[in-house]
């Protein structure tokens, strides 16, 4: 009832013409195709340790947020969004085009929140050492929280950063509410381009997994993975999600307008589904995952699934039966390689379909386990699942054109 | 009678059922009556120490309690109070049963300082790091938090309690927000996706560090006393805004489903529109254009003019450069109607509910089409001579009305309106 139709009468096709990719295997394309290729992850289980993370490969924010004080005005979870979302209207051929830009529909998913850390262990730090007048916590905020943090840590600033900093003038939403955020806001642009309510839209987020107090956040329900690295499915038995840093973006556009301006679609977005599964039953996920599926248009090209399943249990246990019943498509798990980005790792899934199809092979299997078989030829259907590790489910369906 | 779809051939969206809460009150018998009476919720702030503050009042839900307490929770709790209220009215679905999605505004969620205080105190030492807290916070202690402090976790507790279907959208446009979920909802409807959508928006954050934070952008006023007389929209000394909670919540039906359940129709929302302002984080374009245009894709998207809207329902916040700036570009897009249409900000009595507000002043829109009666906007005793909206200073004023347009704008360029009926046109 409340998923995007696919492909219904007099619905309009839905391409994927600009993808914008900023993780911790590179920036762009062909750097994370190629680490794909050769396997390699980018773990660090030193600065957070026992923590491990994916820390961002650093790059040079100045080629897509010009202005030094634009960059001051951002905290990392933002640098790295407007990068990557700059990344994605280059792929598209679209920078600068003011005509385009002011027309984007912008849909992000966000987190926010970034703390500044000297700030909160000084409050408490202080209060530890018997500072208990009434008034110390907000004298302490009012003389040390700079005034621009609190624009770095809003959610909707990140697509507020990505209108200044690229000129995308169209409309802005900003969906919160971890990784189905970002299966909610693939499916609500893909809905509004495939009604004609909108044209093309900019869809995506970002994530900076190198905090400390979002470990603070996850530890408090164990799911933080600890002490050493391991895929995704040989978690079982040491379950958790090693944060990622990541920003991934699609330009989605209906084939008429990329036509139009012959932009060249590197696949294209089918359906987006998402639901609520009460997860109150062993089972209930699984199930909630099995009618997703149903969900989506017949699968009968040559499939492969890209999930985000995070490491955290019970989900990925679950989430690792529904896949079972489906073995015959070939499974990358994109948290292995890239971390849990959390509201990104949704588009950063659609964005690794399109590009396994527009590149004619599923990137190669990094799995212990099994779960992950080698693909032989061009997928040209795959579907991306995002499993939440606490609420949520989402999946899409990704096509060759 | 009337046509099910609109000029534009979708199916017309009709609201039948409505919750709200301010620091007013609960429910829309007890703030219509206060509102039409010009009574201000504001007041000085007794949630927590003000002292070392520049700002020490605010619109404080202080009637709901909850416990432990976090700004998320309170959040929570007032929305779920508002949709218990809406569906009531509705009367749609079964208990927990609600047929069609959620989309729900709520301010972003994070670890608030009750809790960190209380991390920072099991640390048991002098000297306390992110990485003494990390230490401490795992092992199940704290597992309650977790769940609370999830960006989704309001919006799946409303989902589970009413029953709402598919995915729960959980949203942000700062202070476009509550208009933002009306619209989604709109939308859904219109695509055909689902005949009924539940809009929910809430925000329970005065709490020290969001005063803070809005402080030391300047974004408040300091005219603490009496807390009362802060809040003055279009009024020469007006300083800022006044932080508030609230939660509004609509039942948004197509007028199809609707009458053919018989339900009570409460008004028609008969056009929304955004459009993003790309100039600065926190300031308006200064030739306004974004606004302008948010307000004439609102109209279009109604299929109206300018002059068949008989009331706007201002974002009016009080800061000086935001009341100057609707009437700027409210005058450009309704010219020398601006100056006759009349006009009202809700948020001189109920302050600036943050998330919610577009929502609550959409629902006061809507009973001041059902009452044909507009709230004043109060503390209006020394006008702005450069804003020459008709303001409706200090009394409510009975009038003709048809058609409101409830205006939304926040930091991050974000622009939203609603023109709300009450009959489908």
């Amino acid at each position: 009832m409340t998923d995007t139709p696919a492909s219904k009468p007099g619905q309009t096709e839905v391409w994927i013409t600009g993808i914008g990719l900023a993780t911790s295997l590179g920036e762009g394309l062909d750097a994370n195709w190629a680490a794909l290729q050769e396997k390699r992850i980018n773990v660090d289980e030193k600065g957070f340790a026992p923590y491990i993370v994916h820390p961002l490969m650093p790059v040079a924010f100045d080629n897509q947020i010009p202005k030094k004080g634009d960059q001051r005005q951002m905290e990392a979870w933002q640098r790295i969004g407007t990068y990557a979302a700059g990344l994605a209207l280059d792929s598209a051929g679209i920078k600068g085009n003011k005509d385009i830009l002011s027309k984007i529909d912008m849909v992000v998913a966000a987190g926010g929140g970034e703390r500044d850390l000297n700030v909160d262990s000084g409050v408490l730090t202080a209060e530890a050492k018997g500072a208990n007048a009434p008034g110390f916590l907000n004298e302490r905020l009012m003389s040390d929280l700079r005034p621009t943090l609190f624009l770095a840590q809003l959610s909707n600033l990140l697509a507020g950063n990505i209108a200044i900093v690229h000129g995308v003038g169209g409309t802005s939403r900003t969906f919160m509410g971890e990784e189905v955020a970002g299966a909610d806001a693939a499916r609500i642009a893909l809905a509004r381009i495939a009604s004609g309510e909108s044209d093309i839209a900019l869809v995506g987020g970002s994530h900076n997994g190198e905090r400390k107090d979002l470990l603070v956040l996850y530890e408090f329900g164990d799911f933080n993975l600890k002490d050493k690295f391991a895929p995704v499915w040989a978690r079982k038995d040491h379950a958790g999600f090693a944060l990622g840093s990541a920003g991934a973006f699609l330009v989605l556009e209906s084939k008429a307008h990329a036509e139009a301006r012959g932009a060249k679609p590197f696949a294209k977005l089918s359906s987006v589904v998402a639901d609520l599964a009460k997860r109150k039953r062993p089972g209930d996920m699984a199930a909630t995952l099995e009618k997703l599926w149903a969900k989506l248009p017949k699968r009968d090209g040559k499939g492969a699934i890209i999930t985000g399943a995070t490491g955290a249990e019970p989900a990925t246990s679950e989430e690792h039966d529904f896949l079972k019943r489906h073995a015959d498509f070939p499974v990358r798990s994109t948290g292995t390689v890239f971390g849990h980005a959390m509201e990104t790792q949704f588009p950063l899934g659609i964005a690794l379909a399109a590009l396994s199809i527009s590149r004619g092979a599923l990137f190669p299997p990094n799995d212990s386990t099994g779960t992950e078989i080698e693909m032989q030829g061009a997928p040209t259907q795959i579907v991306v699942v995002g499993a939440g590790h606490w609420r949520g489910e989402g999946m899409a369906l990704v096509e060759a054109v | 009678m009337t046509a099910p779809r609109d000029k534009l051939g979708r199916p017309v969206v009709v609201v039948t059922g409505m919750g709200i809460m301010t620091s007013l009150g609960a429910g829309k018998a007890d703030n219509w009556a206060k509102l039409v009476a010009g009574e201000s919720g504001i007041r000085t702030i007794t949630r927590f120490p003000i002292d070392g503050l520049k700002t020490t009042m605010a619109g404080t839900v202080d009637f709901v309690s909850v416990d432990p307490f976090s700004s998320t929770a309170l959040s929570e709790r007032m929305a779920e109070l508002v949709t218990q209220e809406a569906l009531e009215q509705a009367g749609i679905g079964a208990k927990a049963d609600f047929p069609g999605p959620l989309f729900l505004a709520v301010a972003p969620v994070e670890v608030e300082w009750p809790q960190r205080r209380e991390l920072g105190r099991d640390v048991g030492q002098l000297d306390i790091t992110y990485d003494d807290l990390l230490r401490i916070s795992g092992g199940g202690k704290y597992s309650a938090y977790h769940h609370r402090f999830m960006f989704g976790s309001v919006a799946a507790y409303l989902a589970e309690t009413f029953g709402t279907k598919g995915s729960p959208i959980s949203l942000s446009t700062a202070c476009a927000s509550g208009a933002t979920s009306i619209q989604l909802g709109v939308e859904a409807i219109r695509r055909g996706e689902t005949d009924a959508a539940l809009c929910v928006a809430t925000d329970g954050t005065v709490n020290p560090e969001a005063l803070v934070r809005f402080s030391l952008l300047s974004a408040l006023s300091t005219q603490n006393e009496p807390p009362q007389a802060a809040s003055r929209p279009f009024s020469k000394n007006r300083d800022g805004f006044v932080m508030a909670e609230g939660a509004g919540a609509l039942v948004l039906e197509s007028y199809e489903a609707a009458t053919a359940r018989g339900a009570r129709i409460l008004g028609v929302i008969a056009g929304c529109g955004e459009l993003t302002d790309s100039f600065h984080r926190t300031r308006s374009s200064p030739d306004g254009k974004p606004i302008i245009g948010c307000m004439n894709k609102t109209l279009a998207d109604a299929g109206m003019t300018p002059d068949q809207i008989d009331h706007i329902n201002a974002h009016g916040t009080s800061t000086p450069e935001n009341d100057k700036m609707e009437f700027n570009t409210t005058s450009a897009v309704f010219g020398e109607l601006a100056q006759k249409i009349p006009v009202t900000s809700n948020k001189s009595m109920v302050g600036h509910t943050i998330s919610a507000a577009g929502a609550v002043e959409a629902i006061f829109s809507l009973l001041t089409l059902e009452h044909q009666r507009i709230p004043p906007t109060i503390n209006y005793d020394n006008p702005d001579p450069t804003i020459l909206f008709d303001v409706v200073g200090n009394k409510a004023r009975d009038a003709r009305v048809t058609a409101v347009m409830s205006n939304s704008f926040g930091f991050g360029g974000q622009n939203a309106s609603l023109i709300l009926t009450r009959e489908p046109a």
